[in-house]
Parts: C-alpha cells; structure tokens; sequence
C-alpha cells in the first residue's frame, strides 16, 4: 500500500504492507536510524517522534494510519545539533550509551512546545514514559529546564 | 588447556588484560592463536602506528580500542593520551580500533578499562612524544633535552621555532621506539587535561541520531532476521512448519540454525529472515515449531527456593574462610541475630536489544557487533565462515547499554549462522522478549548470616552461609563447579573486626543462563554484608555509622578474599574516608522528622571504595526517597565529569533493582517478558543524586559498577531507620522490595 506523508519537511512515499508500523519503515525502509527500536509495545518512549506536533510512539503505529500527515524525526529536529533541546542535551552531557536520547529529547522537544517553562512536576509527568536505563535522568531535568531558558545550576 | 578454564570474572578479564587474545586462550578457545608465553615475546608495538595517527596536515586521530557501552571510556581514554602527547584536546578525534587481538586488549568489561589503560596508555602516549621530540631535535641537530611538546608541537631555543607533529609524523614514525618502562611521564602536577571536567566527545552524536550502534547497521543488501528459540533454557527444535511463514509479505527464507560453539552459549532455533524487521517478527508469529523442552522443563523459581532453604538446612557448605570459631562463639552467646537475605536473578536490559550483523563471503567476511568482547566476535564469525580470524573483519559498533550482558557471544554465534546460510548481509535482531527470556541473569542466592555483639558492643561472631546459582558453575570446567569463591568476591573480604568469622558457600542447581551483570557478585554481597552490619549495630544499640568506624578501626589492610597475592588490599582506612565523607555532605546527624530515616552502606569494589546515604520518608505505606548521597573514593580523577556520570548511573540502575521487580523462573521459562512486567525506575522515580569525589593521588580504579552494591543496603538501612521508633520497624532482607514488604 503507498502511503504518502511529510517527513521532516518533505513529502515522502512509502510501498509497505500497511499495518507496518511508521518505526520499521524509518529504520529498515528509509534507513533512517535515528529512531530506536527499544519494547515494541509502546513502554519505553525510544521510538517517539513527532506526528503532527505531537509526541507519539512510532512503534505501535501503523503506517496507514500517518497518510498525509507531518512526521517530524531526531534527523528533523536540526542538521547540525543546534537545536536549544539538543544543545541543552551536550552541554548537561545528558547521554551515556545515548540509545534512549533520540526518543528522550524529542519527548521534550513536545513537552517545551506545549509548557515553555516546565515544572519539575511537568518534567516527571510527561518524560516518564521515556525509559533511560543508564539513568540519565537528573541531567535529562536539568537540560530540559536549561532549554527552557532557565538559570543553569552548577553541578 | 583446562587449568586456564578460568570462571572467575576478575582472574578472565585480567588474563585478558595481560595478553590481548588471552580472552579466546584462557576462557573459550583451544590454545590456536597465542599463548601468554607468545605473547611476552611479542616486539614492542610503534604508538604512532597503533594509538595515535597524525597527518601531514596535522590532523590528530587517537585510537579507542575498548568498547562504548555509555560508560565515557570513548572520552576518558583519549584523555590519557592526549595527555601525555601534549595535545589540544579540542582538536582531537577518536576512532574505533580494528579488532586485531595482537596488538589490542579489546576485552571491555570489570570496570577496568580506565585502571588497566591508565599506565599502558600513558607510555604509548609518551614513547609517541618522545618520538616526535627525537625527530624534531634531529631536524634541527640539537639535543632532545632541548626540545619540549607543547599543543600539537615540538619547540626549541630562543626565539622560539617549532614544527608540528604532522610535520614530525613521517620521520618519528621510523625512529627506535623508546622502552615502555623507562619512557619518562609527565609529573601530574602538569597535567592540563585529566583531572578537569571534560565533555563527552560523543554527546553531539548522540543527541542528533547520527551515533551508530549495532542495530543501525545498513550494509548494502542487508537483510534482517529474527529466531524463534525454545523458551524453555536449552530446548532445542524437535520439528517446525514454516508453510505459513513462508506467505507472510516480505519473508524471504525460513530454516534452522546450528547450535553453539566457540564457547557461544545458545541453543540455535528456527531463522525467519525477511527484507524487514517487522516482517520477519510477523513470519515468526506464524511459524509452528515443535520444541523439545528437555530436562529444565520443570524448573521454577519456588522450586530453587525449596533448593536454597534445604540446603542452608544442610549447613555447613563448603568452608571459604574460616577464623576463629564462629561456631562455638554463637553457640555460647546468650543473644544473636540470626538472619536470611534472599536475591532473586537480575536481568540486565540494555535498552538497545542484542542484535548482530554479519556478511561472509568466500574469502573474507565482515560483521557489526554491539560487543564488550569484539575479539570473540572475530573468532565465532570465523569459525562459523571457516577463515582465519584476521579474515574477519569485526566493526565494534556503539552500544545501548551493556552491563555484562555484551561479553557473551551468543548472539554472535546466531547470526554468524544465518549468514552463513543467507549468503548476504543480515542483521539478527532481538526483540525485547527475546532479550528479557534469552538472557544470561545475575545469579538468585539466598543468605544465612549469624552474628553475635558482645557486652562492650563488638564483634564477637560474624558468619554467613551463602547459597547461590553460581555463574562458575555455568562457564566452569568441571572441578570448578562449585567454586564459592567466585561468588563471594568482596563479600567475604569483610572489613568489620570480629575474630570468630565463617564463610561457606553451596552450590544450588539452576538451568538458567547465568553471568556478570553489573558489579556482578558485589550486588548481592554488599546487601548482604551492609544489611548485616547495620542489624548487627541496631542489636548493640549503636548508631550505624559510629558502629561500621569503631568495627573499621585503625586503617589496615584486609588481603581481598579470592584473589591472588597481587591484588591491591582493602585498605579500612579509605573505606571509612568514604562513608564519612558520605555521612558529612548528608547531614547524618541532623535530626529528621518522624517517618523519616537516614541509611548508610559502604562498600569496596572493583579497587574503589563507595559510600552512599539514602534519606527516605515513608508515609502511609509509600516510600519516597528523598536523595542520595554518594562518596566515591576511586583513586586519581580523570574526568569528574564522566566519574559523577557514572555513578548516577550505577546508582538507578541498581534502584531498579531494588525497587521493582525480580525475574521468575516458572517451567523452565522465564515469566517476565518487557517493560510491563519487569519495570524500570523512571523520570518520576529517579531520587536527586550527589556525587562527592575524595581528591586522591592514588592511581585510578574503576568506576562503571561500584555504586551498584551500596545502594540497596543503604536503602533499606533508611527504610528501617524511618520506622525502627515506629510499632513495626520494617527490616528488609529480600529483594526486590515489595509493597508488602512497607504495610
């Protein structure tokens, strides 16, 4: 089945069977790696991109079901990691195997864009459905609030 | 070769260490490629050729040759040579060694890659600087001692001329290389890069999706595979259908793999191989296979803990240490604390699940391996192809997590074989259930201890009976089956003064897979030997941390239990350095509301001496910890920065343990599946964590894993100092901890 949508900017078609979930056609169609394979099931945020401006696990949604919409990936978000997010993400030195982080920072690419100026409950409510299983999680908070502009504690 | 059938951890990794092939030598392979005698004998290897590549245009390239697992060795070790090579930091890049055994120790595992690198790699990088001055001084015909490194260059006289290395590289590259041992070392009073706080040099790609693990892995023509494998440990297929698999879209080929070898520990399966991963996991779900569940079939978890209580009944076990008379001392006190801890397996759960790809052709192959252990890769892909080792070229990928569970080459051998009979590119790829069922887990064990305090509140007995699914049972030659002494490690090296102390050990049988699992035996010894101390102190009515001091007494040496006569001594001194350190950053003596309690464990591994107070609340049943606080004492800092990283790390890696859930054993499978039965701590769980760092000149010991024993103990010290005033003070002695545990 073709299934047309916008990704990362650009109209994009795919031919696959169409209850081929939107992971497996970034990662083994168009062979952009960027999104993670991590549960299949929807448990550990590694797969998250963006449909439509919202963060959603890509791999329990099927392909059909993003016809015509906008898909905005980790390889989206900027050429060159200057985006505020990922700036944030290197200069908290967030990532340690960094497998989870795609998923991580594009959960709080949506968080921002939604709470400009997060809370620490805000941050636990909507980053917990992203697992880090190297425990990355007290530099996620701090990334995510220096992304949102506020003063950066020292260490 | 059966005497280098080594099971314990340490005495493999550090064969390894000493002889760069010793992996394959000492622990899976036949003596074929070297012996450590070879090995000795070998020339001296040029560090311009192996560690550091310079171009004319003066481009600096250092060589990584461990694994990057998250742990920062990719930053930290590039460190070390840039040091001692007098280079700009800021204009370095680092690239993955080719796996090639003679000249590396590829080996990446015992969080020992920064102390076994620390002195080798500062020679390489100095016997490069030397080379580089003796080429400069040449040039010029002056004397080397002239001549100094600065920034990228070699300088001379008044005024000052240089070159820079790129202009140095062809000449120096062809000098004498300088004797390792007499090589002089910079003074580390000059040191302008170890020490301070340093970025990740892999940040950038990690936060931009560009960092290639395993699972990304695009080779032209790739294919992907998934295996269907007996869920029951070491079934095997008896028959299977591959009719209806066969129709799914995009399934190209259906067949059974071979089963192990080369050490490799898996039972092969049925190969669904597919032009994509989801159609190869969908050509799974319609494959039928018969399986022949074997003897493990009736295995469970209630059925080991039958095993462990009989055989803690069965006291006494094989004696592992033995001084004084613990016996005799129990029996003539008139109050003791005789309790049972109990640990269940572990899974490790890298987030990137295991997966392989590999391509061989008639005359060579070539294979992506996420691995801790890319010279066992090397050898099963070329068993599997029938080449020579350097036949194979193994890409030592990034990797999402390893904790242990990449030392194995199980799923190496599984793709070795499907693309031996694919005859093009293929990727096996693990689905979480496969990586949650096929894992190889930290063993389950279960403790007697017995401990007496006298009137003046010391110690007057301290024994511990432990029995456990011992990992040397599994990789052992026989003889070795039952050797306690690799499951104790540090637990036995107790650092507490009693003078009646008794170890001994039981083997219980178990056909679950079994392996290192970060920090390994110290996840179970220091909950037991922390909980015990602290039941120990509250039964003298002292407080924890003054009663853990006074046992530690004046700084002595305790010989580590297990190892041999080199092994650097648990050194009391430091290890109370560390728990007061922790102790004064927590405030310890600062009264705290009712419901709430201070913990304390410290605990030595891997070298490093770790602290940890948990400051808890607990509230109508719900447990809240407060924070961390963690005191480190690992010897010279090289990266504080990556040191703090870790140790956060290690820290929620071992709370998920703790706090959420055990892996079961029930008909010989393995019960949990993924993320919704085996939780994980998350953002909204992870407790605020300080990293307090002891300023050290002592040569730096490991890092990765000694966080990991302490921070159980210390939470469950909190739990009972939160309640100890309360109607029911909660002591817990199994983990993981469970809401009943808190009613």
């Amino acid at each position: 089945m073709a299934v047309t949508f916008t990704l990362n900017g650009k109209s994009q078609t795919v031919d696959v069977s169409p209850d081929m979930p939107l992971l497996w056609v970034l990662r083994d169609t168009l062979d952009m790696t960027g999104t993670k394979f991590g549960c299949g099931m929807a448990l550990c945020g590694a797969c998250t991109v963006h449909i439509n401006g919202e963060a959603t696990r890509s791999c329990i949604t099927p392909i059909s079901s993003v016809s015509g919409k906008k898909i905005m990936t980790i390889e989206g978000l900027s050429a060159d990691g200057s985006h505020p997010v990922q700036k944030a993400w290197i200069e908290e030195d967030v990532p340690q195997c960094g497998y989870c982080q795609s998923g991580q920072i594009m959960s709080a690419v949506a968080l921002l864009a939604k709470k400009p100026k997060p809370t620490d409950a805000d941050i636990d409510d909507f980053m917990s459905g992203n697992i880090c299983r190297c425990g990355t999680y007290q530099r996620i908070r701090k990334a995510i609030h220096r992304a949102a502009g506020a003063p950066v504690q020292k260490a | 070769m059966a005497t280098q059938f080594s099971v314990d951890r340490r005495t493999f990794l550090k064969t390894g260490a000493a002889g760069g092939a010793a992996l394959l030598i000492g622990f899976h392979l036949p003596a074929r490629a070297s012996d450590p005698a070879q090995e000795q004998e070998k020339p001296p290897i040029n560090p311009l050729n192996a560690w550091v590549r310079i171009t004319p245009d003066n481009h600096v390239t250092l060589i990584l040759a461990k694994s990057e697992m998250g742990q920062g060795i990719s930053t930290a070790l590039p460190m070390i040579l840039a040091e001692e090579l007098c280079l700009d930091w800021k204009q370095v890049s680092i690239k993955q060694a080719e796996t090639n055994p003679k000249i590396y120790d590829h080996g990446t595992g015992g969080s020992g890659s920064v102390q076994g690198s620390w002195l080798p790699l500062r020679q390489a990088g100095a016997a490069a600087r030397e080379m580089l001055i003796a080429a400069a001084a040449k040039k010029w015909e002056v004397g080397t001692d002239t001549c100094r490194a600065q920034n990228g260059s070699v300088v001379h006289g008044h005024p000052e001329r240089s070159y820079k290395y790129g202009e140095l590289v062809a000449d120096a590259a062809l000098l004498p290389i300088p004797n390792f041992k007499e090589v002089p070392l910079k003074n580390p009073r000059d040191f302008t890069i170890l020490g301070r706080d340093t970025h990740r040099v892999d940040a950038a790609a990690k936060a931009t999706g560009t960092a290639h693990f395993g699972i990304d892995a695009r080779p032209a023509g790739l294919l992907y595979a998934v295996i269907a494998r007996c869920p029951v440990f070491y079934g095997k297929v008896a028959s299977f259908d591959a009719t209806k698999a066969k129709t799914v879209p995009g399934v190209r080929d259906v067949f059974q793999i071979d089963i192990s070898g080369r050490g490799a520990s898996t039972n092969g399966g049925v190969a669904v191989v597919a032009d994509n991963s989801w159609a190869a996991m969908q050509g799974r779900k319609a494959l039928e296979v018969k399986w022949d569940e074997g003897a493990a079939a009736n295995e469970s978890s209630e059925e080991l803990h039958k095993q462990f209580v009989a055989n803690a009944a069965a006291n006494p076990g094989q004696i592992i240490r033995n001084e004084g008379d613990a016996d005799a001392a129990l029996a003539a006190a008139a109050k003791k604390v005789e309790v049972i801890y109990e640990l269940p397996f572990a899974a490790h759960v890298c987030m990137e699940p295991m997966n392989c790809t590999v391509h061989i052709q008639a005359d060579r192959a070539e294979a992506w391996v996420p691995t801790q252990a890319p010279q066992w890769a090397q050898a099963v892909v070329a068993d599997a192809a029938k080449l020579p080792p350097e036949k194979v070229v193994v890409h030592t990928t990034l990797m999402g997590g390893g904790f242990g569970r990449r030392y194995q080459a199980d799923f190496v051998m599984e793709a070795a074989q499907v693309a031996k009979t694919a005859g093009k590119p293929v990727m096996v790829l693990w689905t979480r259930e496969d990586d949650m069922h096929h894992d190889f887990y930290r063993p389950a064990s279960y403790h007697k201890c017995d401990g007496v305090v006298d009137a003046a509140g010391n110690l007057a007995a301290w024994k511990h009976f432990q029995t456990s699914t011992s990992i040397a049972a599994k990789w052992g030659a026989k003889g070795e089956e039952n050797n306690g002494k690799g499951e104790f490690g540090t637990g036995a090296t107790v650092p507490y003064h009693s003078p009646n102390l008794r170890i001994e050990y039981t083997l219980a049988h178990s056909s679950a897979p079994r392996a290192w699992w970060r920090s390994v035996e110290h996840s179970s010894s220091g909950f037991v030997v922390e909980s015990f101390v602290d039941e120990l102190a509250a039964a003298a009515g002292e407080d924890p941390l003054k009663f853990r001091l006074k046992l530690l007494g004046e700084p002595r040496a305790i010989p580590q239990f297990g190892e041999g006569p080199d092994a650097p001594p648990l050194d009391t001194g430091r290890l109370k350095g560390v728990l007061q350190l922790a102790a004064e950053k927590a405030g310890w003596d600062k009264p705290l509301p009712p419901g709430e309690g201070r913990g304390i464990a410290g605990f030595f591994s891997f070298e490093t001496y770790t602290a940890t107070v948990a400051e808890v609340s607990l509230h109508q049943n719900k447990l809240k910890i407060k924070r961390l606080v963690c005191a480190v004492d690992c010897g010279r800092v090289l990266n504080p920065n990556g040191v703090r990283a870790q140790v956060e790390s290690a820290a929620i890696y071992a709370l998920t343990a703790t706090l959420k859930d055990a892996i079961t054993v029930d008909r010989g499978r393995v019960v949990q599946s993924n993320f919704n039965d085996y939780h994980m701590i998350r953002m909204n769980e992870g407790p605020p964590i300080e990293v307090h760092l002891v300023s050290s000149e002592e040569r730096p010991t490991g890092i990765g894993e000694p966080t990991v024993p302490v921070i159980a103990p210390s939470l469950c010290n909190a739990i009972f100092n939160a309640t100890r005033s309360s109607a029911k003070p909660i002591r817990i002695r199994r983990l993981p901890i469970r809401a009943e545990d808190l009613a």
